[in-house]
C-alpha cells in the first residue's frame, strides 16, 4: 500500500541550523492499517508525515503509493489518495466560508474543479446526513462560517472533510493536541468511528502515550530520525502507556550515555 | 444633473476596478499593483483598435483579454518565478507603462470621430432628446449610456456572483482564505492565483476600454492612483453592507465606487484644487480604514459611560 524506502531528509543542510530530520526511514504499511507514530521532540514523526503528504520532498529515498512513485508528486497531486488532518484546527479549514462550502471544497478533493454548482441540492442533503451522523449538532448550522466554531468542532470537521472521499491513506498530524481534553476525547472517538467504518489505511502520530498504546493495531517509535521500534500485533495489543513510557526513559538514558560518552572523548582530546 | 450622471457612469464604469481589486485583495488577499498598469493597458489597446477602425466590441474584448494577459505575468512572476507578489505587481505595472506608450503611439489618443461603444449607445437617440427627471432637463444620450453602462454592471455582478459559487470559484476563494488547506485538497495554489489575477485584471482592462471610450481619450496617466481608487471602493463598500458574504461584498464594491466617485465629485464642486485631488483621495481612503475601528472604540467607551 505505502512503501517508504529509505527516505532522508535535511533542512538547512551545510549551515550552523542543519537539522536531520529523517535519516533513512523504512516503512512498509499495509492496507487497512492504523499505524500510531510516536517519538520525543524532534525525533521526525511529523517530517515523516510530512514526506508523505508531499508538503517537501525528500532528499533521497522513495515513497511509493499503491504501487506508484510518488516521491516527485506535488502535494496536490498526492491529496487525490491522501486525506489529512492537521495538528492546528485552524489549519484544515478556510475560516470565512461557510461549513457547507469547506464540505463541497472537500468534496472535489484531488478532482477536476469545475463551473458545475458547488452546493447543489443533493449535496446540501448529503452534507446534512453526514453532518448530522456526527452528532455535534451543527447540521443546522452549514451556512454558518466554518471560523467561528470551536477548535473540537473544527478539528470534527476536518476529519470528516479528509475522509468525504474515501482517501487511499490517511494522515492524521498530531490532530487533538491543540484540543481542550473533551474536545480532544470527542475527536478521537469519532476517528476511530471514521476509520473503522470505511477501514481506512491511516498514520497517525501522537504525543499522547495513552493513544499510543490503545489506539491502531501497529506502533512505531521514532528518535532523531530514524524508526527504533516497530511493534504490531499481538504485542501492540498487549501494550500499555507505562511500557511506552519505560521505552522513552530507555531512549534518554541511552541518549545521555551518548552524550556522556561524547563528553569523556571531548575531554581526552581537547 | 449632467454632472450627476457623468458621475454615476464613471462611478459604475470604476466598479468593474473595484471587483476586479476585491477579486485580488481580498479573495486571493494578494497586494497587486498592477491595476494601475492594467486599466491603462485595456484603455491603450482599446484606443488603439478604434483608431485603426476596429468594432468597438472588439476592441473592448481586446482590452479584456490584454488586461488578463497582463495579471497572468504577474501571477507567473509570483508562483513560478517565486518573486514577492508586491513586487511582481510593480514590475509588470512599470513594464506597462511602456507596452502602454508602444500601443498607442504617443501618450494621449483621442478618439474624435471613432465610432465606440458609447457613441453607438448615445446614436439610439437625437442629441436635442431630453427626459424630464424632476425639475431638470437630462440629455436622453446621457441616460441611455447610465443605463447601458448600469446593464453591464449588473451582469458582470451577477456572473461574478454565479462563479463563486461553482466549484472552481470556491476553491478561487478558498485559495486566498487557506493556502496550505486547499493545497491539502488538491488544488495547485500558483495556477489557481494566475487565474484570479487574469480573471481582475480582465476586469480592470475592461473598465479601462470603457472608461476611455466614455471620456473620449487614452492616456497614458490614467492608471495613476487606480490602486487607492479600487481599495477605496472596496472598503468603503464594506463598511456600506456591513458584511463579508460574497453577493454583499460585490454589490458593496459597487456601492463603494460609486459613493467614493460622488464624494471626489462633491469635493470638486466645493472648489477642491484638482491638484489635491490624489491627497484628498488619500484621506478618504484613511478615514473608510480607520473609521469601523475608531467607531468601535466610541461605541464600546460609550457603552461603558452609560453603565457607571
Amino acid at each position: 500500500m505505502l512503501d517508504i524506502e529509505n527516505i532522508k531528509k535535511t533542512f538547512h543542510a551545510g549551515t550552523p541550523n542543519e537539522v536531520r530530520a529523517l535519516q533513512g526511514v523504512d516503512l512498509r504499511i499495509e492496507k487497512g492499517s492504523f499505524v500510531i507514530v510516536i517519538g520525543t521532540n524532534g525525533s521526525g514523526k511529523s517530517t515523516l508525515l510530512n514526506a508523505v503528504a508531499g508538503s517537501f520532498f525528500v532528499d533521497t529515498g522513495k515513497l511509493r503509493l499503491k504501487g506508484q512513485d510518488i516521491t516527485r508528486w506535488p502535494e496536490h497531486r498526492r491529496a487525490k489518495y491522501i486525506g489529512r488532518v492537521f495538528q492546528n484546527p485552524f489549519t484544515g479549514t478556510a475560516p470565512s466560508l461557510t461549513i457547507a462550502e469547506n464540505l463541497a471544497l472537500a468534496a472535489k478533493r484531488g478532482r477536476m474543479r469545475g463551473l458545475g454548482w458547488a452546493l447543489s441540492a443533493a449535496r446540501r442533503d448529503e452534507m446534512y446526513e453526514r453532518v448530522r451522523a456526527m452528532g455535534l449538532g451543527l447540521e443546522n448550522r452549514l451556512g454558518n462560517a466554518i471560523g467561528s466554531l470551536s477548535g473540537g468542532q473544527r478539528q470534527s470537521l476536518t476529519l470528516l472533510m479528509a475522509g468525504l472521499i474515501k482517501p487511499d491513506l490517511l494522515l492524521l498530524d498530531e490532530h487533538t493536541a491543540a484540543l481542550d481534553p473533551k474536545s480532544a476525547d470527542q475527536v478521537i472517538r469519532l476517528t476511530e468511528e471514521v476509520i473503522h467504518r470505511d477501514n481506512l489505511t491511516t498514520l497517525m502520530v501522537t504525543h499522547s502515550m495513552h493513544q499510543a498504546a490503545y489506539l491502531g493495531d501497529r506502533l512505531i517509535m521514532m528518535v532523531r530520525g530514524k524508526v527504533i521500534h516497530d511493534i504490531r500485533g499481538a504485542d501492540k495489543q498487549r501494550l500499555t502507556p507505562e511500557d511506552l513510557l519505560d521505552r522513552f526513559d530507555e531512549v534518554r538514558r541511552a541518549e545521555l550515555l551518548d552524550e556522556s560518552a561524547a563528553e569523556m572523548l571531548e575531554r581526552q582530546y581537547v | 444633473m449632467n454632472l450627476l450622471l457623468s458621475t454615476y457612469a464613471v462611478g459604475l464604469i470604476l466598479a468593474l476596478l473595484a471587483l476586479g481589486v476585491l477579486i485580488s485583495f481580498r479573495i486571493l488577499a494578494f497586494r497587486d499593483l498592477t491595476v494601475e498598469g492594467s486599466i491603462t493597458l485595456g484603455g491603450a489597446v482599446c484606443a488603439a483598435m478604434l483608431f485603426a477602425g476596429w468594432n468597438p466590441i472588439l476592441a473592448t474584448g481586446a482590452a479584456i483579454l490584454a488586461g488578463a494577459a497582463a495579471g497572468t505575468v504577474t501571477g507567473i512572476l509570483a508562483t513560478r518565478f517565486q518573486i514577492n507578489g508586491l513586487l511582481a505587481g510593480i514590475l509588470v505595472m512599470t513594464a506597462l507603462y511602456s507596452v502602454n506608450l508602444r500601443v498607442m503611439g504617443r501618450s494621449n489618443l483621442p478618439l474624435m470621430n471613432q465610432r465606440t461603444i458609447v457613441t453607438t449607445v448615445r446614436n439610439f437617440t437625437s442629441p436635442e432628446n431630453k427626459w424630464h427627471i424632476g425639475n431638470w432637463d437630462v440629455p436622453a444620450q446621457e441616460v441611455y449610456v447610465l443605463g447601458m453602462v448600469s446593464v453591464l454592471i449588473i451582469v458582470v455582478a451577477c456572473a461574478m456572483y454565479a462563479f463563486f459559487r461553482t466549484n472552481l470559484g470556491l476553491a478561487m476563494r478558498a485559495t486566498g482564505d487557506n493556502e496550505n488547506m486547499i493545497r491539502a485538497l488538491g488544488v495547485e495554489v500558483g495556477w489557481m492565483l494566475t487565474l484570479g489575477l487574469a480573471i481582475s485584471n480582465g476586469l480592470i482592462g475592461l473598465a479601462g476600454a470603457l472608461l476611455v471610450q466614455y471620456q473620449g481619450y487614452a492616456d497614458v496617466q490614467i492608471g495613476l492612483g487606480m490602486v487607492v481608487w479600487g481599495l477605496a471602493s472596496v472598503i468603503i463598500g464594506e463598511s456600506l453592507v456591513g458584511s463579508r458574504q460574497m453577493g454583499m461584498l460585490i454589490i458593496g464594491s459597487i456601492m463603494g465606487s460609486v459613493v467614493f466617485r460622488l464624494l471626489v465629485a462633491i469635493a470638486l464642486r466645493w472648489g477642491l484644487n484638482p491638484n489635491d485631488l490624489k491627497l484628498v483621495t488619500a484621506v478618504f481612503v484613511f478615514a473608510a480604514l480607520v473609521a469601523p475601528s475608531a467607531g468601535e472604540i466610541v461605541r464600546k467607551r460609550l457603552g461603558k459611560a452609560i453603565a457607571q
